[in-house]
């Protein structure tokens, strides 16, 4: 069965697959059947102070069968080819279980297509011994600084060749590199221990992690000055969010309330979430946009082969589209976005984020900053979560603001608000966007999707932080 | 599987000492979304993860799925030119003579499709019929999977074990107001769980949460619930029991072994024994059998947790702690953690009785996002309830909550009678405590 897996990774489309799922297919009684099969390799090395704790290698392949009957799924997912035909019956069979009302998925031309990254410097393509090099030099940085009890460094690169044919007639091939790195520093002093990061990734490009050097002194300096550093008094505050941040902000408050799926079969949901109600001020504007080059989050066809497109989610405060798969766009009548995703071909596709952000507005960063009397500058993340209407994000960084100044340095603080309240309290927009490539998204089970988001600096008022 | 000995074989002409472990499931899961059955599911996986020892050097490859297998032996090879000095011995025999941990049960086996079908159909109906209006994903997942290790020290074992796990989540809108509820329960063994038990418990938050309640920004005592207790103070508390974190020095429990850092009433372990526990094993994923294994007794921190490399480097042994997340390189992790009371227990209902004005945790999110390495925990309440004058008068929202779990653990107001097992890895009490930290927005 492995011979036939290596088939698809000739370059090109290849008959021998084609003709292997035109036959799976044929004579199925189902209203819509899709293949996937996927083949991916990784590179993960991990490092916890001196120690090289883990490298290794992995290759993996699979796919999977979905099948929609009478407004129903079946999936199955499995790693050997044979009895392909089986497996599609199996899908059937389990679609035919259940019986929701019927629906035709949202038309979608087929596609024949290949797809292949062009990268300068491809991760996995680089020597091993090259990736180890680079690591132990910015972990030697992070260990010989002050007070630094330990680190952690995670790298991971990847590859995933994927093939896509369904019973539509379409046949697509692509092919998606990765790359995430994350530094941390661990300062300990007596029973205190406080740390600092910096996590970034890129679409494979390896000179994204090259030269990183000054930022790996500076996380070092940081969590050793978290020691002295004091806890915020929890409460309410005026926060400036650096871009980074921000753009957790945009993916966490508004990116998955944007999912349709959270939104198409809940009709009090749909109530709120109506296309020209007002979310926020006339100078807010967020977007999904999948077709932006080389970023984490960009392809040119979603996991269930829909050509993929910008979708502005705010226009001028005013909501203005949301995110599709073929499934939810048919229910809620309107378009499919290109937005169905899977992290592997474990996994059935569900609505996801691709490279999401809040568009540059005009003001600087002194002018945010000077017009505020008491508040928190926040940097950075470790991380954000959220349930729909509520979100929390935690900063990696945060400094008090007192008389339009920063003031000092605050132990990592953690903001929490109500989406529909805090996007209406962005009362100033910075002129300053940069995407961020760190991370990965988690939804549903399948984590982390590569995404990226990204924001210029913003103000938002009266936004509660967590602390003691 | 039919590669192990493949792969085992080819290694062993490459390398001084060679371990290859393989994993293969298989899968079935109803979906309901919105109230409705919206897929059925059956996945199948394996995957072969190789570990040689090659010039005094620990080489690591895996191989998932269908192919790549050949490859495995050249990927190890590779990677042992970098991999750090092998310090410990594969062990040589996996079972102790007494010990044999039952979890697997064919009954699982026998579940048909349609009477998980059935099953999804009953937690909805029960839940609905309190709440009309609220709409269920449940998912109703069965499994089986089979373990096999083989290693050149004559290790050799292989175990099977079955899974049948029942969620909910639902979730009532009223205009912008959005109440989460939900629960789970799994288990080996399909009579150990039962669908009353969960939707009483989903009802019982539904009806906690019926009336809102306003809090101020202020220190509070706290109950978490079992469902609490998982969501906010876990994390911390799984990093700093971690053999890694305690032999890097990050660990706030590091020099604690033989000190009462919790209240004295509180014992913690880590129990892979359990009789069909989901977190139970006989051997770990490196092969040392499974041990009930105390982490705290009576409040002094007891034990760490430990992999046969962190161990011997520690100078100490492995504790049968040797995990690997989707068949990937081992390390230190929790099988299930037991916390126990000794002596000192109160009803939940006396618990509530006993307090002015303080706060019910069922539920935070983003709790494992600050500094959790310090021992910190905080987030947004997603479901909890206020207490007044004894009584629960309704829920909160828009709150945070914030604190160390070193210092809310230290001594108790109270701990609950009844210990409840939360998504199959961690049984608790309901733990009542002195002083947590509330903020919210001033209205």
């Amino acid at each position: 069965m492995t011979a036939l897996f290596a088939f698809i990774r000739v370059k090109g489309y290849n008959k021998g697959v084609r003709n292997l799922i035109a036959d799976a297919l044929k004579g199925q009684d189902a209203d819509y059947i899709e293949i996937h099969f996927e083949e991916s390799q990784a590179t993960n090395i991990v490092y916890r102070g001196e120690r090289l704790e883990e490298i290794s290698r992995g290759r993996n392949s699979g796919g999977n069968i979905r099948a929609l009957v009478q407004g129903s799924w079946g999936f199955v997912s499995f790693n050997r080819l044979d009895g392909l035909r089986d497996k599609v019956a199996l899908a059937v069979e389990e679609a035919r279980l259940a019986s929701r009302e019927p629906f035709k998925l949202f038309p979608a031309e087929p596609v024949v297509e290949t797809v292949v990254p062009q990268l300068e410097k491809v991760s996995t393509d680089i020597p091993l011994a090259a990736k180890k090099e680079l690591l132990d030099e910015y972990n030697d940085i992070i260990l010989s600084s002050p007070k630094i009890q330990s680190t952690r460094i995670n790298y991971r690169d990847g590859r995933r060749q994927r093939t896509f044919a369904n019973s539509e007639g379409s046949y697509i091939e692509q092919a998606k590199t990765d790359l995430t790195l994350r530094l941390t520093a661990i300062a300990r002093e007596d029973n205190e221990v406080q740390q600092a990061g910096l996590s970034l990734g890129s679409n494979g490009e390896f000179s994204a992690v090259e030269g990183l050097h000054e930022q790996a002194r500076e996380i070092a300096r940081r969590a050793a000055a978290l020691l002295s550093a004091p806890q915020v008094k929890g409460g309410e505050y005026t926060v400036l969010l650096d871009p980074v941040l921000a753009g957790v902000f945009a993916h966490e408050a508004f990116g998955h309330l944007s999912e349709s799926d959270f939104v198409y079969q809940n009709e009090n949901l749909q109530q709120v979430m109506v296309l020209g109600k007002r979310f926020g001020g006339k100078h807010l504007n967020i977007v999904d946009d999948p077709t932006i080059p080389n970023l984490r989050g960009s392809y040119k066809y979603d996991d269930e082969g829909t050509p993929t497109r910008k979708t502005h989610l705010i226009r001028g405060g005013i909501l203005e589209g949301r995110l599709h798969s073929r499934e939810t766009a048919a229910k809620m009548g309107e378009r499919a976005t290109g937005n169905a995703r899977t992290i592997n071909y474990l996994f059935p596709p569900i609505v996801r984020m691709s490279n999401t952000f809040i568009e540059p507005g005009s003001a600087s960063f002194e002018e945010m900053l000077g017009d505020i009397e008491e508040g928190v500058y926040v940097k950075d993340w470790y991380g954000g979560m959220t349930s729909l209407e509520m979100f929390t994000f935690s900063a990696g960084e945060a400094y008090m603001i007192r008389r339009g100044r920063l003031a000092e340095l605050l132990r990592p603080v953690v903001l929490t608000g109500n989406v529909f309240t805090t996007l209406q309290n962005i009362d100033a927009i910075g002129n300053d966007l940069e995407m961020n490539q760190g991370g990965g998204c988690g939804k549903g089970g399948q984590y982390p999707l590569p995404v990226s988001n990204g924001s210029p600096h913003i103000r938002i008022r009266h936004c509660v932080i967590g602390g003691r | 599987m039919e590669h192990l000995e493949e792969v085992f074989r080819a290694a062993r002409r490459e390398a001084e000492q060679a371990e290859v472990f393989s994993v293969s499931s298989r899968t079935v899961s109803v979906q309901f979304e919105a109230n409705e059955l919206k897929q059925v599911q059956t996945k199948e996986s394996s995957s072969t993860a190789l570990r040689i020892f090659r010039e005094g050097r620990i080489g690591f490859a895996t191989a998932s799925g269908g192919g790549g297998w050949e490859s495995l032996v050249d990927m190890a090879v590779e990677t042992s030119q970098f991999g750090s000095p092998a310090s410990f011995q594969f062990p040589s025999r996996f079972h102790r003579d007494s010990s044999k941990v039952p979890i697997f049960d064919s009954k699982v086996e026998e579940i048909a499709m349609e009477r998980m079908v059935e099953i999804g159909k009953e937690i909805i109906a029960k839940i609905r019929g309190h709440t009309p209006g609220i709409l269920c994903d449940v998912q109703v997942t069965k499994g089986t999977s089979s373990v096999s290790l083989i290693n050149s020290q004559g290790g050799e074992g292989r175990y099977d074990k079955s899974f049948l796990g029942f969620s909910l989540e639902g979730i009532l809108v009223r205009d912008t107001d959005m109440l989460f509820v939900g629960d789970s329960a799994s288990s080996c063994r399909p009579d150990f769980i039962g669908i009353d038990d969960l939707a009483d418990r989903v009802i019982w938050q539904l009806e906690m949460a019926k009336k809102k309640a306003a809090v101020s920004t202020k220190l509070l005592p706290v109950i978490f619930t079992p469902n609490g207790v998982a969501s906010a103070l876990l994390s911390p508390l799984m990093l700093a029991f971690n053999g890694k974190t305690v032999l890097e020095g990050a660990s706030p429990l590091k020099d604690k072994r033989g000190e009462q850092v919790f209240d004295k009433r509180l014992s913690l372990w880590d129990d892979a024994t359990v009789a069909y526990g989901v977190g139970s094993y006989p051997f770990d994923d490196e092969g040392v059998p499974s041990q009930h294994l105390p982490l705290v007794t009576n409040g002094v921190v007891t034990n760490f947790l430990y992999d046969l490399q962190t161990a011997a480097l520690a100078g100490t042994q492995s504790t049968g702690n040797g995990r690997r997340v989707g068949g990937g390189f081992p390390s230190p992790a929790i099988s299930s953690l037991r916390l126990c009371r000794s002596g000192g227990d109160v009803s939940f209902r006396a618990m509530v009785e006993d307090m002015k004005e303080g706060l019910i945790v069922e539920q935070v999110i983003g709790a494992e996002q600050g500094n959790v390495l310090s021992g910190d925990f905080g987030g947004n309440l997603l479901l909890g309830y206020k207490v007044e004058n004894g009584e629960i008068i309704g829920r909160v929202k828009d709150t945070m909550i914030a604190g160390n779990v070193y210092q809310v653990l230290k001594e108790l107001l109270g701990i609950g009678q009844e210990a409840r097992w939360v998504g199959g890895i961690l049984q608790t009490p309901s733990l009542y405590c002195p002083r947590v930290s509330v903020a919210t927005k001033e209205s």
